[in-house]
Protein backbone atom coordinates (compact mmCIF):
# COMPACT_ATOMS: atom_id res chain seq x y z
CA UNK A 1 0.00 0.00 0.00
CA UNK A 2 0.85 3.61 -0.39
CA UNK A 3 1.66 5.44 2.59
CA UNK A 4 1.06 9.36 3.11
CA UNK A 5 2.57 11.29 5.88
CA UNK A 6 4.04 14.24 7.59
CA UNK A 7 7.56 13.84 8.53
CA UNK A 8 9.14 16.24 10.64
CA UNK A 9 7.24 18.96 8.86
CA UNK A 10 7.42 17.62 5.52
CA UNK A 11 4.63 15.59 3.83
CA UNK A 12 6.21 11.97 2.93
CA UNK A 13 5.30 9.35 0.83
CA UNK A 14 6.29 5.39 0.93
CA UNK A 15 5.57 3.06 -1.56
CA UNK A 16 5.02 -0.81 -1.21
CA UNK A 17 4.41 -0.43 2.61
CA UNK A 18 3.29 -4.22 3.51
CA UNK A 19 0.29 -3.63 5.83
CA UNK A 20 1.59 -5.51 9.00
CA UNK A 21 4.96 -3.71 8.80
CA UNK A 22 5.34 -0.98 11.05
CA UNK A 23 5.89 2.77 11.19
CA UNK A 24 9.34 2.41 12.47
CA UNK A 25 10.46 0.14 9.80
CA UNK A 26 8.51 2.61 7.47
CA UNK A 27 10.84 5.34 8.48
CA UNK A 28 14.13 3.53 9.28
CA UNK A 29 13.96 1.32 5.54
CA UNK A 30 11.71 3.53 3.51
CA UNK A 31 11.87 7.41 3.88
CA UNK A 32 15.71 7.15 5.27
CA UNK A 33 15.52 8.38 8.84
CA UNK A 34 17.63 5.60 10.43
CA UNK A 35 17.88 7.68 13.46
CA UNK A 36 15.45 6.53 15.68
CA UNK A 37 17.02 2.80 16.90
CA UNK A 38 15.43 -0.68 16.19
CA UNK A 39 16.20 -3.15 19.46
CA UNK A 40 13.02 -5.10 21.02
CA UNK A 41 10.37 -4.58 18.50
CA UNK A 42 8.13 -5.17 21.37
CA UNK A 43 7.76 -1.67 22.99
CA UNK A 44 10.31 -2.55 26.15
CA UNK A 45 13.39 -0.46 25.32
CA UNK A 46 11.87 3.04 24.25
CA UNK A 47 14.95 3.24 21.20
CA UNK A 48 12.26 3.54 18.81
CA UNK A 49 10.31 6.77 20.50
CA UNK A 50 8.87 9.31 18.07
CA UNK A 51 6.14 11.31 18.26
CA UNK A 52 2.96 10.56 16.78
CA UNK A 53 0.34 13.52 16.53
CA UNK A 54 2.91 15.43 19.22
CA UNK A 55 2.37 12.05 21.75
CA UNK A 56 5.28 10.22 22.18
CA UNK A 57 5.19 6.59 21.38
CA UNK A 58 6.77 3.61 20.18
CA UNK A 59 7.39 3.64 16.61
CA UNK A 60 7.39 -0.55 16.33
CA UNK A 61 4.31 -0.45 17.67
CA UNK A 62 2.36 1.38 15.35
CA UNK A 63 0.83 -0.32 11.97
CA UNK A 64 2.26 1.72 9.01
CA UNK A 65 -1.06 2.24 8.17
CA UNK A 66 -2.23 3.86 11.61
CA UNK A 67 0.58 6.78 10.51
CA UNK A 68 -1.60 7.54 6.90
CA UNK A 69 -2.08 11.03 7.31
CA UNK A 70 -0.58 11.82 10.34
CA UNK A 71 2.17 13.76 11.96
CA UNK A 72 5.35 12.18 13.16
CA UNK A 73 8.18 13.68 14.53
CA UNK A 74 11.69 11.75 14.89
CA UNK A 75 14.86 12.70 16.60
CA UNK A 76 16.13 13.74 13.01
CA UNK A 77 13.71 16.64 13.67
CA UNK A 78 14.73 17.88 17.47
CA UNK A 79 17.14 19.96 16.26
CA UNK A 80 17.23 22.96 13.56
CA UNK A 81 19.31 24.18 10.59
CA UNK A 82 21.72 26.02 12.96
CA UNK A 83 21.49 25.05 16.74
CA UNK A 84 20.80 21.41 18.95
CA UNK A 85 17.63 21.06 20.77
CA UNK A 86 18.56 21.80 24.37
CA UNK A 87 18.27 18.07 25.04
CA UNK A 88 20.72 17.24 22.97
CA UNK A 89 22.80 19.88 23.61
CA UNK A 90 22.65 19.14 27.00
CA UNK A 91 23.01 15.28 26.13
CA UNK A 92 26.23 16.17 24.80
CA UNK A 93 27.36 18.65 27.91
CA UNK A 94 27.01 16.42 30.28
CA UNK A 95 28.71 13.45 28.66
CA UNK A 96 24.99 11.01 28.48
CA UNK A 97 25.74 9.15 25.74
CA UNK A 98 28.06 6.20 25.91
CA UNK A 99 26.92 3.82 22.79
CA UNK A 100 24.58 5.81 22.01
CA UNK A 101 21.68 3.42 20.77
CA UNK A 102 19.25 4.12 23.27
CA UNK A 103 20.12 8.26 22.86
CA UNK A 104 17.72 8.81 20.10
CA UNK A 105 14.49 7.03 22.29
CA UNK A 106 15.79 9.28 25.66
CA UNK A 107 15.95 12.23 23.48
CA UNK A 108 12.32 12.41 22.30
CA UNK A 109 11.18 11.62 25.80
CA UNK A 110 12.94 14.02 27.68
CA UNK A 111 12.10 16.54 24.71
CA UNK A 112 8.66 15.68 25.26
CA UNK A 113 8.90 16.12 29.81
CA UNK A 114 10.90 19.44 29.13
CA UNK A 115 8.41 20.67 27.38
CA UNK A 116 5.15 19.53 29.35
CA UNK A 117 6.74 19.89 32.86
CA UNK A 118 8.68 23.28 33.18
CA UNK A 119 10.58 22.12 36.51
CA UNK A 120 10.44 18.58 36.73
CA UNK A 121 11.58 16.55 39.96
CA UNK A 122 13.79 13.74 40.09
CA UNK A 123 10.60 11.46 40.41
CA UNK A 124 9.05 13.23 37.70
CA UNK A 125 12.19 12.04 34.91
CA UNK A 126 12.44 8.96 35.89
CA UNK A 127 8.85 8.02 35.51
CA UNK A 128 9.15 9.62 31.77
CA UNK A 129 12.25 7.89 30.88
CA UNK A 130 10.91 4.54 32.72
CA UNK A 131 10.22 3.24 29.43
CA UNK A 132 13.86 4.02 27.43
CA UNK A 133 16.81 1.43 28.72
CA UNK A 134 19.72 1.90 28.37
CA UNK A 135 22.05 -1.14 28.63
CA UNK A 136 25.46 0.06 28.72
CA UNK A 137 25.64 2.41 31.94
CA UNK A 138 24.12 4.35 34.71
CA UNK A 139 21.18 6.44 34.23
CA UNK A 140 22.67 9.12 35.91
CA UNK A 141 24.29 11.18 33.54
CA UNK A 142 21.44 11.21 31.67
CA UNK A 143 19.60 12.17 34.72
CA UNK A 144 21.80 15.11 34.84
CA UNK A 145 21.38 16.01 31.10
CA UNK A 146 17.26 16.18 31.40
CA UNK A 147 18.06 18.31 34.51
CA UNK A 148 20.34 20.99 32.91
CA UNK A 149 18.14 20.59 29.45
CA UNK A 150 14.86 21.63 31.69
CA UNK A 151 16.94 24.55 33.54
CA UNK A 152 18.10 25.97 30.25
CA UNK A 153 14.87 25.54 28.83
CA UNK A 154 12.86 27.18 31.41
CA UNK A 155 15.54 29.78 31.42
CA UNK A 156 15.34 30.97 27.89
CA UNK A 157 11.29 30.97 27.99
CA UNK A 158 11.23 29.73 24.75
CA UNK A 159 9.95 26.03 24.57
CA UNK A 160 12.30 23.33 22.54
CA UNK A 161 12.08 22.07 19.46
CA UNK A 162 9.77 19.25 19.23
CA UNK A 163 8.57 16.66 16.50
CA UNK A 164 6.71 18.10 13.47
CA UNK A 165 5.39 21.68 13.77
CA UNK A 166 4.94 21.43 17.52
CA UNK A 167 4.68 25.16 18.88
CA UNK B 1 -3.12 -8.99 4.16
CA UNK B 2 -5.61 -5.95 4.50
CA UNK B 3 -5.72 -3.10 5.78
CA UNK B 4 -8.94 -1.50 6.81
CA UNK B 5 -8.93 1.67 7.76
CA UNK B 6 -12.62 2.49 9.09
CA UNK B 7 -13.42 6.41 9.10
CA UNK B 8 -16.42 5.60 11.90
CA UNK B 9 -18.14 3.56 13.93
CA UNK B 10 -20.93 1.84 11.75
CA UNK B 11 -18.31 1.44 9.06
CA UNK B 12 -16.03 -0.08 11.58
CA UNK B 13 -19.01 -2.33 12.84
CA UNK B 14 -19.62 -3.27 8.68
CA UNK B 15 -16.10 -3.96 8.63
CA UNK B 16 -16.33 -6.53 11.27
CA UNK B 17 -19.10 -8.49 10.08
CA UNK B 18 -17.47 -9.05 6.50
CA UNK B 19 -14.10 -10.19 7.92
CA UNK B 20 -15.09 -11.72 11.21
CA UNK B 21 -11.30 -13.07 11.22
CA UNK B 22 -10.19 -9.23 10.91
CA UNK B 23 -7.81 -8.52 14.03
CA UNK B 24 -8.78 -5.14 15.30
CA UNK B 25 -5.80 -2.81 16.63
CA UNK B 26 -6.10 0.10 18.19
CA UNK B 27 -2.48 0.76 20.47
CA UNK B 28 -0.94 -2.27 18.79
CA UNK B 29 0.91 -2.96 21.94
CA UNK B 30 -0.31 -6.65 21.86
CA UNK B 31 -1.31 -6.93 17.91
CA UNK B 32 2.15 -5.38 16.82
CA UNK B 33 4.14 -7.34 19.48
CA UNK B 34 2.87 -10.52 17.89
CA UNK B 35 3.54 -9.34 13.96
CA UNK B 36 7.07 -8.01 14.62
CA UNK B 37 7.77 -11.65 16.35
CA UNK B 38 6.27 -12.84 13.28
CA UNK B 39 3.74 -15.30 15.90
CA UNK B 40 0.78 -14.31 13.66
CA UNK B 41 -0.61 -12.81 10.19
CA UNK B 42 -3.46 -12.11 10.49
CA UNK B 43 -5.10 -11.94 6.52
CA UNK B 44 -6.70 -8.55 7.56
CA UNK B 45 -5.88 -5.69 10.01
CA UNK B 46 -8.74 -3.48 11.18
CA UNK B 47 -7.29 -0.18 12.73
CA UNK B 48 -9.91 1.45 14.85
CA UNK B 49 -7.58 4.37 15.59
CA UNK B 50 -9.62 6.64 13.17
CA UNK B 51 -12.82 6.45 14.92
CA UNK B 52 -13.39 9.51 17.20
CA UNK B 53 -16.01 8.25 19.17
CA UNK B 54 -14.00 5.67 20.34
CA UNK B 55 -11.99 7.72 21.92
CA UNK B 56 -14.35 9.66 24.07
CA UNK B 57 -15.81 9.12 27.74
CA UNK B 58 -19.13 10.79 29.30
CA UNK B 59 -20.99 10.59 32.64
CA UNK B 60 -23.84 8.53 32.34
CA UNK B 61 -26.32 7.10 34.53
CA UNK B 62 -26.89 3.47 34.95
CA UNK B 63 -29.76 1.86 36.83
CA UNK B 64 -29.73 4.94 39.17
CA UNK B 65 -26.14 4.66 39.39
CA UNK B 66 -23.43 7.70 38.92
CA UNK B 67 -21.23 6.13 36.22
CA UNK B 68 -18.76 7.11 33.66
CA UNK B 69 -18.75 5.51 30.12
CA UNK B 70 -15.13 5.15 28.77
CA UNK B 71 -15.01 4.59 24.72
CA UNK B 72 -12.94 1.41 24.11
CA UNK B 73 -10.20 3.65 22.20
CA UNK B 74 -9.49 6.25 25.36
CA UNK B 75 -5.35 5.34 26.28
CA UNK B 76 -4.47 5.00 29.85
CA UNK B 77 -2.64 8.14 29.78
CA UNK B 78 -5.91 9.57 29.52
CA UNK B 79 -7.43 7.42 32.43
CA UNK B 80 -5.17 9.26 34.53
CA UNK B 81 -5.14 12.68 33.84
CA UNK B 82 -8.82 12.65 33.52
CA UNK B 83 -10.18 9.82 35.60
CA UNK B 84 -8.35 10.13 38.38
CA UNK B 85 -10.70 11.32 40.89
CA UNK B 86 -14.23 9.54 39.53
CA UNK B 87 -12.40 5.92 39.09
CA UNK B 88 -9.59 6.16 41.42
CA UNK B 89 -8.96 2.48 41.63
CA UNK B 90 -8.51 2.25 37.71
CA UNK B 91 -6.80 5.06 37.13
CA UNK B 92 -3.93 3.68 39.77
CA UNK B 93 -4.06 0.29 37.66
CA UNK B 94 -3.02 2.50 34.61
CA UNK B 95 -0.39 4.12 36.14
CA UNK B 96 1.27 0.56 36.41
CA UNK B 97 0.72 -0.26 32.57
CA UNK B 98 4.11 -0.39 31.01
CA UNK B 99 5.95 3.35 30.25
CA UNK B 100 4.70 6.76 29.46
CA UNK B 101 4.57 5.41 25.39
CA UNK B 102 2.74 2.60 26.30
CA UNK B 103 0.13 4.52 28.11
CA UNK B 104 -0.10 6.99 25.27
CA UNK B 105 -0.97 4.20 23.46
CA UNK B 106 -2.82 0.81 24.99
CA UNK B 107 -6.38 1.23 25.95
CA UNK B 108 -9.04 -0.28 27.65
CA UNK B 109 -10.97 -1.92 24.97
CA UNK B 110 -7.18 -3.79 23.62
CA UNK B 111 -6.90 -4.56 27.19
CA UNK B 112 -10.49 -6.59 27.46
CA UNK B 113 -10.34 -7.78 23.87
CA UNK B 114 -7.24 -9.47 24.73
CA UNK B 115 -8.75 -10.71 27.79
CA UNK B 116 -5.27 -11.48 29.28
CA UNK B 117 -5.37 -12.83 32.57
CA UNK B 118 -2.72 -10.74 33.56
CA UNK B 119 -4.51 -7.91 32.04
CA UNK B 120 -3.60 -4.73 34.68
CA UNK B 121 -7.22 -2.49 33.95
CA UNK B 122 -9.51 -5.55 34.71
CA UNK B 123 -9.04 -6.47 38.12
CA UNK B 124 -10.38 -2.49 39.25
CA UNK B 125 -12.92 -3.24 36.90
CA UNK B 126 -14.33 -6.44 38.81
CA UNK B 127 -14.05 -4.33 41.93
CA UNK B 128 -16.30 -1.87 40.34
CA UNK B 129 -18.35 -4.13 38.62
CA UNK B 130 -18.27 -2.77 35.98
CA UNK B 131 -20.17 -3.55 32.58
CA UNK B 132 -18.95 -3.95 28.87
CA UNK B 133 -20.88 -2.71 26.00
CA UNK B 134 -20.37 -4.98 23.01
CA UNK B 135 -21.83 -3.90 19.44
CA UNK B 136 -22.10 -5.61 16.14
CA UNK B 137 -24.43 -4.95 12.91
CA UNK B 138 -26.79 -6.92 14.70
CA UNK B 139 -26.86 -4.74 17.66
CA UNK B 140 -25.44 -3.68 21.20
CA UNK B 141 -25.49 -5.39 24.03
CA UNK B 142 -24.30 -4.60 27.87
CA UNK B 143 -22.74 -7.70 30.14
CA UNK B 144 -21.11 -7.81 33.44
CA UNK B 145 -17.24 -7.89 33.43
CA UNK B 146 -18.29 -10.85 36.01
CA UNK B 147 -19.46 -13.29 32.37
CA UNK B 148 -16.65 -11.22 30.13
CA UNK B 149 -13.82 -13.41 30.72
CA UNK B 150 -14.42 -17.40 29.30
CA UNK B 151 -10.70 -18.28 29.75
CA UNK B 152 -7.07 -17.90 28.55
CA UNK B 153 -6.94 -14.71 26.30
CA UNK B 154 -10.82 -15.78 25.58
CA UNK B 155 -14.09 -13.47 25.71
CA UNK B 156 -17.66 -13.61 25.19
CA UNK B 157 -16.94 -12.01 22.49
CA UNK B 158 -18.97 -12.48 19.28
CA UNK B 159 -16.56 -13.00 16.00
CA UNK B 160 -18.22 -9.90 14.41
CA UNK B 161 -18.68 -7.90 18.19
CA UNK B 162 -16.23 -5.07 19.00
CA UNK B 163 -15.53 -3.72 22.47
CA UNK B 164 -17.59 -0.14 22.12
CA UNK B 165 -16.91 1.21 25.69
CA UNK B 166 -16.70 -0.05 29.21
CA UNK B 167 -19.52 1.56 31.90
CA UNK B 168 -17.89 2.11 35.50
CA UNK B 169 -19.45 3.23 38.39
CA UNK B 170 -18.00 6.34 40.12
CA UNK B 171 -16.81 5.45 43.01
CA UNK B 172 -18.20 6.22 46.31
CA UNK B 173 -15.35 5.23 48.58
CA UNK B 174 -11.80 4.59 49.00
CA UNK B 175 -10.41 2.53 45.86
CA UNK B 176 -6.68 0.90 45.65
CA UNK B 177 -4.81 -1.38 43.49
CA UNK B 178 -1.43 -3.08 43.51
CA UNK B 179 0.84 -4.76 41.64
CA UNK B 180 3.78 -6.98 41.70
CA UNK B 181 6.42 -7.20 38.88
CA UNK B 182 10.34 -6.85 39.04
CA UNK B 183 10.26 -3.40 38.60
CA UNK B 184 7.89 0.11 38.74
CA UNK B 185 7.89 -0.47 34.76
CA UNK B 186 7.57 -2.30 31.90
CA UNK B 187 6.53 -4.99 33.66
CA UNK B 188 3.76 -8.03 32.81
CA UNK B 189 2.29 -8.58 36.37
CA UNK B 190 3.37 -11.39 39.09
CA UNK B 191 -0.38 -10.74 40.54
CA UNK B 192 -2.54 -7.66 41.10
CA UNK B 193 -5.27 -6.96 43.51
CA UNK B 194 -7.60 -4.14 43.46
CA UNK B 195 -10.51 -3.58 46.29
CA UNK B 196 -12.92 -1.19 46.19
CA UNK B 197 -15.03 0.12 49.18
CA UNK B 198 -18.94 0.94 48.40
CA UNK B 199 -20.25 2.54 51.59
CA UNK B 200 -23.84 4.00 50.27
CA UNK B 201 -24.85 0.21 49.38
CA UNK B 202 -22.16 -1.41 52.24
CA UNK B 203 -20.32 -2.87 49.49
CA UNK B 204 -16.87 -4.34 48.95
CA UNK B 205 -15.61 -5.41 45.64
CA UNK B 206 -12.11 -7.36 44.41
CA UNK B 207 -10.37 -8.20 41.50
CA UNK B 208 -7.48 -10.22 41.10
CA UNK B 209 -5.09 -10.70 38.12
CA UNK B 210 -2.49 -13.01 37.14
CA UNK B 211 -4.18 -15.17 39.53
CA UNK B 212 -6.42 -17.72 37.41
CA UNK B 213 -6.94 -18.50 33.72
CA UNK B 214 -9.16 -15.40 33.93
CA UNK B 215 -8.91 -12.51 35.67
CA UNK B 216 -11.51 -12.86 38.53
CA UNK B 217 -13.13 -11.15 41.91
CA UNK B 218 -13.66 -12.81 45.22
CA UNK B 219 -16.40 -13.01 46.07
CA UNK B 220 -16.02 -14.80 49.69
CA UNK B 221 -13.81 -12.28 50.78
CA UNK B 222 -16.17 -9.84 49.32
CA UNK B 223 -19.18 -10.75 51.21
CA UNK B 224 -17.03 -11.24 54.23
CA UNK B 225 -15.52 -8.06 54.42
CA UNK B 226 -18.71 -6.52 54.17
CA UNK B 227 -20.87 -8.57 56.45
CA UNK B 228 -17.92 -8.25 59.47
CA UNK B 229 -18.11 -3.87 58.82
CA UNK B 230 -21.88 -3.98 59.10
CA UNK B 231 -21.85 -6.35 62.02
CA UNK B 232 -19.72 -4.34 63.53
CA UNK B 233 -20.93 -0.68 62.72
CA UNK B 234 -18.10 0.07 60.73
CA UNK B 235 -19.11 1.63 57.64
CA UNK B 236 -21.72 4.75 59.81
CA UNK B 237 -18.66 4.55 63.15
CA UNK B 238 -15.15 3.66 60.84
CA UNK B 239 -12.75 2.27 63.48
CA UNK B 240 -9.36 0.73 63.21
CA UNK B 241 -9.66 -2.76 61.64
CA UNK B 242 -8.94 -5.91 63.99
CA UNK B 243 -6.49 -7.98 62.55
CA UNK B 244 -8.58 -10.79 62.84
CA UNK B 245 -10.52 -9.18 59.75
CA UNK B 246 -7.76 -7.93 57.30
CA UNK B 247 -6.47 -11.22 58.17
CA UNK B 248 -9.52 -13.22 57.34
CA UNK B 249 -9.93 -11.04 54.22
CA UNK B 250 -6.49 -11.85 53.16
CA UNK B 251 -6.78 -15.80 53.10
CA UNK B 252 -10.47 -15.65 51.21
CA UNK B 253 -8.62 -13.23 48.72
CA UNK B 254 -5.90 -15.95 48.02
CA UNK B 255 -8.15 -18.73 48.61
CA UNK B 256 -10.40 -17.62 45.82
CA UNK B 257 -6.59 -17.79 43.41
CA UNK B 258 -6.14 -20.67 41.15
CA UNK B 259 -2.14 -19.80 40.01
CA UNK B 260 -0.56 -21.41 37.79
CA UNK B 261 3.94 -21.84 37.98
CA UNK B 262 5.28 -19.64 35.38
CA UNK B 263 8.38 -18.00 34.10
CA UNK B 264 7.16 -14.58 36.42
CA UNK B 265 6.39 -16.60 39.45
CA UNK B 266 4.97 -19.74 41.21
CA UNK B 267 1.28 -20.69 42.72
CA UNK B 268 2.79 -21.01 45.54
CA UNK B 269 4.35 -16.98 45.26
CA UNK B 270 1.39 -15.48 43.63
CA UNK B 271 -1.05 -17.35 46.41
CA UNK B 272 0.65 -15.93 49.46
CA UNK B 273 1.56 -12.21 47.69
CA UNK B 274 -2.10 -12.30 46.75
CA UNK B 275 -3.08 -12.75 50.22
CA UNK B 276 -0.26 -9.44 51.46
CA UNK B 277 -1.59 -6.99 48.71
CA UNK B 278 -5.80 -8.16 49.73
CA UNK B 279 -3.99 -7.52 53.24
CA UNK B 280 -2.40 -4.08 52.59
CA UNK B 281 -4.36 -2.76 50.44
CA UNK B 282 -7.76 -2.92 52.51
CA UNK B 283 -5.50 -1.39 55.24
CA UNK B 284 -5.04 1.55 52.87
CA UNK B 285 -8.79 1.97 51.93
CA UNK B 286 -9.55 1.80 55.36
CA UNK B 287 -7.20 4.47 56.62
CA UNK B 288 -8.50 6.51 53.60
CA UNK B 289 -12.20 6.09 54.89
CA UNK B 290 -11.51 6.50 58.31
CA UNK B 291 -9.56 9.74 57.72
CA UNK B 292 -11.46 10.65 54.68
CA UNK B 293 -15.19 13.00 54.83
CA UNK B 294 -15.42 13.60 51.09
CA UNK B 295 -17.43 10.68 50.32
CA UNK B 296 -20.66 10.95 49.68
CA UNK B 297 -21.94 7.94 50.14
CA UNK B 298 -22.18 8.06 53.99
CA UNK B 299 -22.27 11.04 55.91
CA UNK B 300 -20.46 11.39 59.30
CA UNK B 301 -22.77 11.75 62.18
CA UNK B 302 -21.52 14.63 64.63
Amino acid sequence: MRLNLNVNGRAMTADDVWEGESLLYVLRERLGLPGSKNACEQGECGSCTVYLDRVPVCACLVAAGQAQDREVGTVEGLADEEELAPVQRAFVDEGAVQCGFCTPGLLVAADDLINRVPEPSDAEIREALAGNLCRCTGYEKIMAAVRTAAERNAGTGISGSTGGDRE
Amino acid sequence: MDFLRPACWSEALEAKANHPDATPVAGGTDVMVELNFDHRRPETLLDLTRIEQLREWSRTERAGVASVRIGAGVPYSRLIDELGTSLPGLAMAARTVGSPQIRNRGTLGGNLASASPAGDGHPPLLASNAEIELESVRGSRTIPIEEFFTGVKRSAMASDELVAAVHVPVSTGPQQFSKIGTRNAMVIAVCTFAVALWPERSGVGTGLGSAAPTPRSAPEAEEFLAAALTEADQWDDPRPLPDSITERFGELVAQAAAPIDDVRGTAGYRTHALHVLARRTLSWAWDEYRGGTEFSGRQRCA
